[in-house]
């Protein structure tokens, strides 16, 4: 019933039914190339425009080739994917690709990781029978974190079912017809002028170099080389968990002793921890959260901490800025503290203080270069470097990445918990928030610390956490399509959450915009996931208010958590935005 | 109208009432029999009943692809769903083409009832007719009509008293070639961006806000009144084995009498083009018939006398796509008309797929190399391999159809393409010495003074300078003038 009988070059098999004939022809274990073709199945996310015409085959009594990842199979399918015919068709729709496409592998951001020149090379180009016009669009560099090429888009139209259908920001579509057809916002305008996220979804599925991040490595180089700066470097959690990748290491290890070293042999001056940053976070969100609940203040608080999501609200919501938590971002926190309690330990002025962030994010580069987030024209923040920029510069400093020793971060701003390190997934952050509240709240120590319940790769979830007499219940959203229906239901009066968590990248920053590239494999996100839950189990004290050194800060420095100074410092506010 | 109406080898389903009736006038309609039709659907046949007259009147779609349209509209009925839609078909984009227009213009009440009664068939109560913007005046036309339908109780609630309702709407289109094809028109229709998407699924299962849709061309819709008060038997005594009725066809090109002419199926293209055309302009020499416009390719001589259907036409190399009519002469170019039509298609290409995309528009360059001579024998197995792979692996009936034009006049006509590709063409003028009188008319009309000789003596072109202008052509008295 729930099989089919099929033929694929000339060899009966049975499949299940549904399939497509690019999964039936995996079975048989026949590899079918494709380029624009990405299933996300896990998020229930799956791009078959068909537009490509890589993946063809034929099929019995069909009288065109046929794409291979949107045709399912049925009873009695004759397919061959191994004829002239059909290798032919391949070859020349990669050529017809090529033909438009700039020669410029060698200095491509994308050299080595790109698709179509591992399809060039799959397919056994040695040259390209046609030459002709090649699209001659202006680079977009409008932005603090995407650079569009339009001249190697391949119009796969990943980037538009991440930006349209995912996120629901709709900043990506076709634009233009014919040979002039590309992907770009309305009327061509910049990325700048949109209401871009800068959440990089688009960049982490986009096959060429088409649309990527802003390169800051040199000026980081440039600031290294330069001996007047004393510069600070921290890492966000889901790095350590995502970096390893880049050098054969397997998906899930985690480096974060090797990230040290590797920043020390660079020149950093000192290395710091997100992580830190993240505690911090929650020892002022848990007090906001409590604080609302308490005094009757704005419900549900949403997190803050991803400044995709937080720009997400500005232009699409921009009637509902009082509920985000006021929290900044941990990494903004690292940057404030560093260019000020840090400052005066080390007896620098804040100016001679440079802040480098390594973030699995895009949208990080963008919020760096907010200017509320600053203090005295000073940017908490002034460089933010993605996974992947970073992994290039351990390669192009020459280190042996898998064989260095591990380091420790620097102190003060090194220590963390486990609750910070799950700020690197979807549900960690509200984990790591209740962790907190519950104690605050009742006052008595937590027993159970693993919320369960709250874990899980659902798009949208939802549990409700007993603390004393209080039912507190969560939400939590990742993805931007995701967070829209929360916001909507929150808009409707439909939903009585207390807190949410949103997260703009689907799984959260290990699925972020600016990680090694998962080229649509999910299980390198799930091995990056379990991963982070690994970190927390195995730190020996995981709520944030036991964090030490964060309690010293507070001492020596910030007074009360939510307070006066903490205010001034650690939290901001948000600007209405337009839908573009 | 722009209509031919001359003989008797023509017979008139379709383009009925066409100049005989004010298309503003509901009652002119109604006189000529208007929505009797609709009356009798209602009032006595049951939704299958229709089908089943439809079905077995073997009308196919007009719009191009030929599917049998009774099919079409059982298996839009056979759909479980709350709601469908009705969609027509008029944004007739081929260029050259207007047999969509002339109906919507001359009988605009002939495509609105007959949408109702596929309405009432399928079990749709909301119909679209999306039409091109460039349409001004079948927009108007087809306004009014609708105003009259709604107020004579012939569109809206409970039309004559039975339980069926149906709305119609209007929809512009932006002028795009592609929305002709019907998942571009519906992603259009959904205020989505003009491009194709792979079927299956078929609009009749997933169309218009992804419910079951029956989409049929202007000319499809307008026999539909005919067929249901005169039978499937009228209609079937019309026409070739596999293709009744009539065909609307737009003639153009180097032919006497230009417009539109309806004709029964199995009609010869002699018939049409000598018979009603009125023959070749100026007595030339017949050379081809282009049928079928960007989709389409070229009949010569020897097949002049195949009976025209959707099959036989395609036997010989070409298509009916709407009905696209170009007649050339000794004069045209092949190349050049390839050309032309490949310029067309890559332009509006919607951009979605590989092949067409980027590989129309390397046929485009590929043609446009040979006619600036500066091609290869070598483009000519390129132009034949790509055209080949466009042809079977481009997304929608646009790609899949674009290089038509090329192969099919590459197989008739290949010593042009080699003439070009060999660069043994010539291009530019020369004078027959032995017809030439010496009377030195030609070398005062030429622009660039590249005509010499004494009078009373041959003269000669310089082949470097010659524009191949053609004026020295049309000056000679005595026909000495060689043509590139
Ligand atoms: C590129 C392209 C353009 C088309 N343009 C038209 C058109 O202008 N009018 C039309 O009726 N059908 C057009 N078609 C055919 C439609 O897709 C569809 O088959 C037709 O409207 C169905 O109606 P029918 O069954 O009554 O012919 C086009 C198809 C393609 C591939
Ligand atoms: S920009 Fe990249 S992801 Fe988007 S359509 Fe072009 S190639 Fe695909
Ligand atoms: S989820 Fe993480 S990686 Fe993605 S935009 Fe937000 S902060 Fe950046
Ligand atoms: S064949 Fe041409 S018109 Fe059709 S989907 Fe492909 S690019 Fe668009």
């Amino acid at each position: 019933m729930n099989t089919l009988n099929i033929h694929v070059n000339g060899r009966p098999m049975m499949v299940k039914k549904g399939i497509t004939v690019l999964e039936a022809c995996h079975q048989a274990g026949i590899k079918i190339p494709t380029l624009c073709h990405l299933n996300l199945e896990e998020y229930g996310i799956v791009n078959k425009v068909a537009s490509c015409r890589i993946c063809v085959v034929e099929i019995e009594n069909r009288a065109t080739l046929v794409p291979s990842c949107a045709e399912k199979v049925y009873e009695g399918m004759h397919i061959k994917s191994d004829s002239l015919r059909a290798i032919n068709a391949r070859r020349n729709n990669l050529e017809l690709l090529l033909s438009n496409h700039p020669f410029e592998c060698l200095t491509c951001t994308k050299n080595l990781t790109c698709e179509l020149q591992s399809l060039a090379e799959e397919l056994n180009i040695r040259d390209i029978s046609f030459t002709g016009k090649k699209m001659d669009y202006p680079i977009d560099h409008s932005s603090e974190a995407i650079v569009k090429d339009p001249n190697k888009c391949v119009m796969c139209r990943r980037c538009e079912t991440m930006c349209n259908d995912v996120q629901t920001v709709g900043v990506l579509s076709g634009l233009r017809r014919g040979f002039d057809a590309v992907v770009a916002p309305a009327f061509n305008l910049d990325m700048l002028e949109t209401s871009c996220t800068y959440c990089g979804q688009c960049v982490a599925v986009c096959p060429t170099g088409a649309l990527t991040e802003r390169n800051d490595v040199p000026r980081v180089w440039k600031r290294l080389s330069n001996k007047n700066y004393h510069m600070v470097v921290q890492v966000a959690p889901a790095v350590r968990v995502a970096l390893g990748e880049m050098f054969g290491m397997a998906p899930g290890s985690i480096s974060t002793g090797k990230i040290v070293t590797a920043l020390r042999r660079l020149g950093f001056d000192a290395v710091f921890d997100t992580n830190f940053g993240a505690d911090l976070t929650i020892m002022e969100e848990a007090r906001e959260l409590v604080h609302r609940i308490e005094e009757g203040g704005t419900l549900p608080m949403l997190t803050s901490c991803c400044p995709a999501w937080v720009k997400f609200i500005e232009h699409q919501f921009p009637d509902m800025l009082d509920v985000p938590s006021t929290c900044k971002s941990p990494q903004t926190m690292v940057g404030a503290i560093a260019k000020t309690y840090y400052a005066e330990k080390v007896n620098l002025p804040s100016k001679q203080i440079k802040v480098v962030s390594i973030m699995p994010c895009v949208a990080k580069k963008a919020e760096s270069a907010r200017p509320e987030l600053s203090k005295e024209n000073l940017h908490h923040v002034d460089y933010t470097l993605s996974t992947r920029e970073f992994g290039h510069m351990i390669k192009e400093a020459g280190i042996e990445f898998e064989a260095l020793p591990d380091g420790d971060f620097d102190n003060i701003l090194g220590e963390s918990t486990g609750a910070a390190a799950i700020f690197g997934t979807t549900g960690g952050v509200i984990e790591a928030a209740t962790r907190t509240a519950y104690e605050l709240l009742t006052g008595d120590p937590l027993e159970h610390i693993d919320f369960e319940e709250l874990r899980g790769l659902e798009g949208v979830r939802e549990a409700t956490v007993t603390i004393g007499d209080l039912d507190l219940k969560i939400g939590i959203a990742h993805g931007l399509g995701n967070a829209r229906k929360l916001l909507e239901d929150i808009k409707a009066g439909k939903a009585d959450y207390h807190a949410i968590e949103i997260m703009a990248c689907p799984g959260g920053c290990i699925g972020g915009g600016g990680q090694p590239y998962h080229h649509g494999d999910m299980s390198i996100i799930k091995a990056r996931q379990k991963a982070i839950y690994d970190i927390d189990k195995n730190t020996p004290r995981r709520k944030s208010h036991e964090n030490e050194m964060v309690l010293k800060l507070y001492q020596d420095y910030l007074g009360d958590p939510y307070g006066e100074k903490a205010h001034d410092l650690l939290h901001t506010c948000y600007t209405k935005g337009e839908r573009i | 109208m722009d209509t031919v109406v001359k003989d008797t080898l023509q017979y008139r389903i379709a383009l009925r009432n066409c100049g005989l009736i004010n298309p503003e006038n509901i009652d002119d309609y109604i006189a000529v029999k208007g929505y009797e039709a609709l009356a009798v659907t209602l009032e006595q046949y049951t939704p299958k009943k229709v089908i089943n007259i439809v079905k077995e009147s073997h009308l196919r779609g007009r719009g191009g692809g030929g599917f049998p349209t009774g099919i079409k509209w059982e298996l839009t009925a056979r759909e479980q769903s709350d709601e469908k839609y009705i969609i027509c078909n008029a944004d007739e984009g081929d260029p050259g083409a207007f047999m969509d227009r002339s109906i919507l213009e001359g009988d605009p009440h002939s495509v609105i009832e007959a949408m109702i009664i596929a309405g009432y068939a399928i079990g749709a109560s909301k119909g679209y007719v999306y039409i091109r913007a460039e349409y001004p005046l079948a927009i108007d036309r087809l306004e009014t009509a609708i105003k009259q339908a709604k107020s004579y109780g012939f569109l809206g609630n409970n039309i004559f008293d039975s339980n069926f309702s149906f709305d119609l709407e209007l929809k512009l289109g932006a002028g795009a070639f592609v929305c002709g094809e019907e998942t571009a028109l519906i992603n259009s229709l959904q205020g989505l961006r003009g491009e194709p998407t792979k079927k299956p699924p078929f609009p009749s299962v997933s169309g218009f806000r992804q419910k079951p849709t029956n989409v049929n061309n202007v000319e499809t819709f307008a026999n539909i009144p005919a067929i249901i008060l005169k039978g499937s038997d009228w209609f079937n005594a019309i026409g070739t084995d596999h293709s009744k009725g009539t065909k609307v066809f737009a003639l153009a090109g180097k032919i006497n009498n230009v417009g539109l002419v309806e004709v029964p199926m199995g009609t010869t293209l002699r018939d049409i083009i000598y018979e009603i055309g009125g023959g070749i302009v100026d007595d030339k020499q017949f050379k081809a018939v282009q049928t079928g416009g960007p989709s389409g390719g070229v009949i010569t001589e020897e097949n002049l006398d195949t009976p025209i259907d959707y099959e036989s036409i395609r036997n010989i190399g070409s298509m009916m796509g709407s009905g696209g009519m170009i007649v050339l002469d000794e004069d045209d170019d092949m190349v050049e008309i390839s050309k032309f039509f490949l310029d067309f298609t890559q332009d509006e290409s919607c951009g979605k797929c590989t092949p067409c995309r980027i590989g129309t528009k390397r046929l485009y360059e590929i043609l446009e190399r040979l006619t600036n001579m500066e091609g290869s024998p070598e483009d000519l197995d390129l132009l034949e391999e790509l055209a080949q792979n466009v042809k079977d692996s481009s997304l929608c009936g646009l790609g899949q159809s674009a290089p038509n034009p090329i192969l099919s006049t590459i197989d008739r006509f290949r010593e042009e393409y080699e003439a070009y590709a060999y660069r043994t063409k010539r291009t530019t003028y020369a004078i027959d010495d032995n017809k030439c009188i010496g009377c030195t008319k030609c070398s005062r009309v030429c622009p660039v003074d590249c005509i010499t000789g004494e009078v009373k003596q041959v003269h000669v072109i310089n082949e470097a300078n010659c524009i191949a202008c053609g004026a020295c052509y049309n000056a000679c008295p005595v026909d000495a003038i060689i043509k590139p």
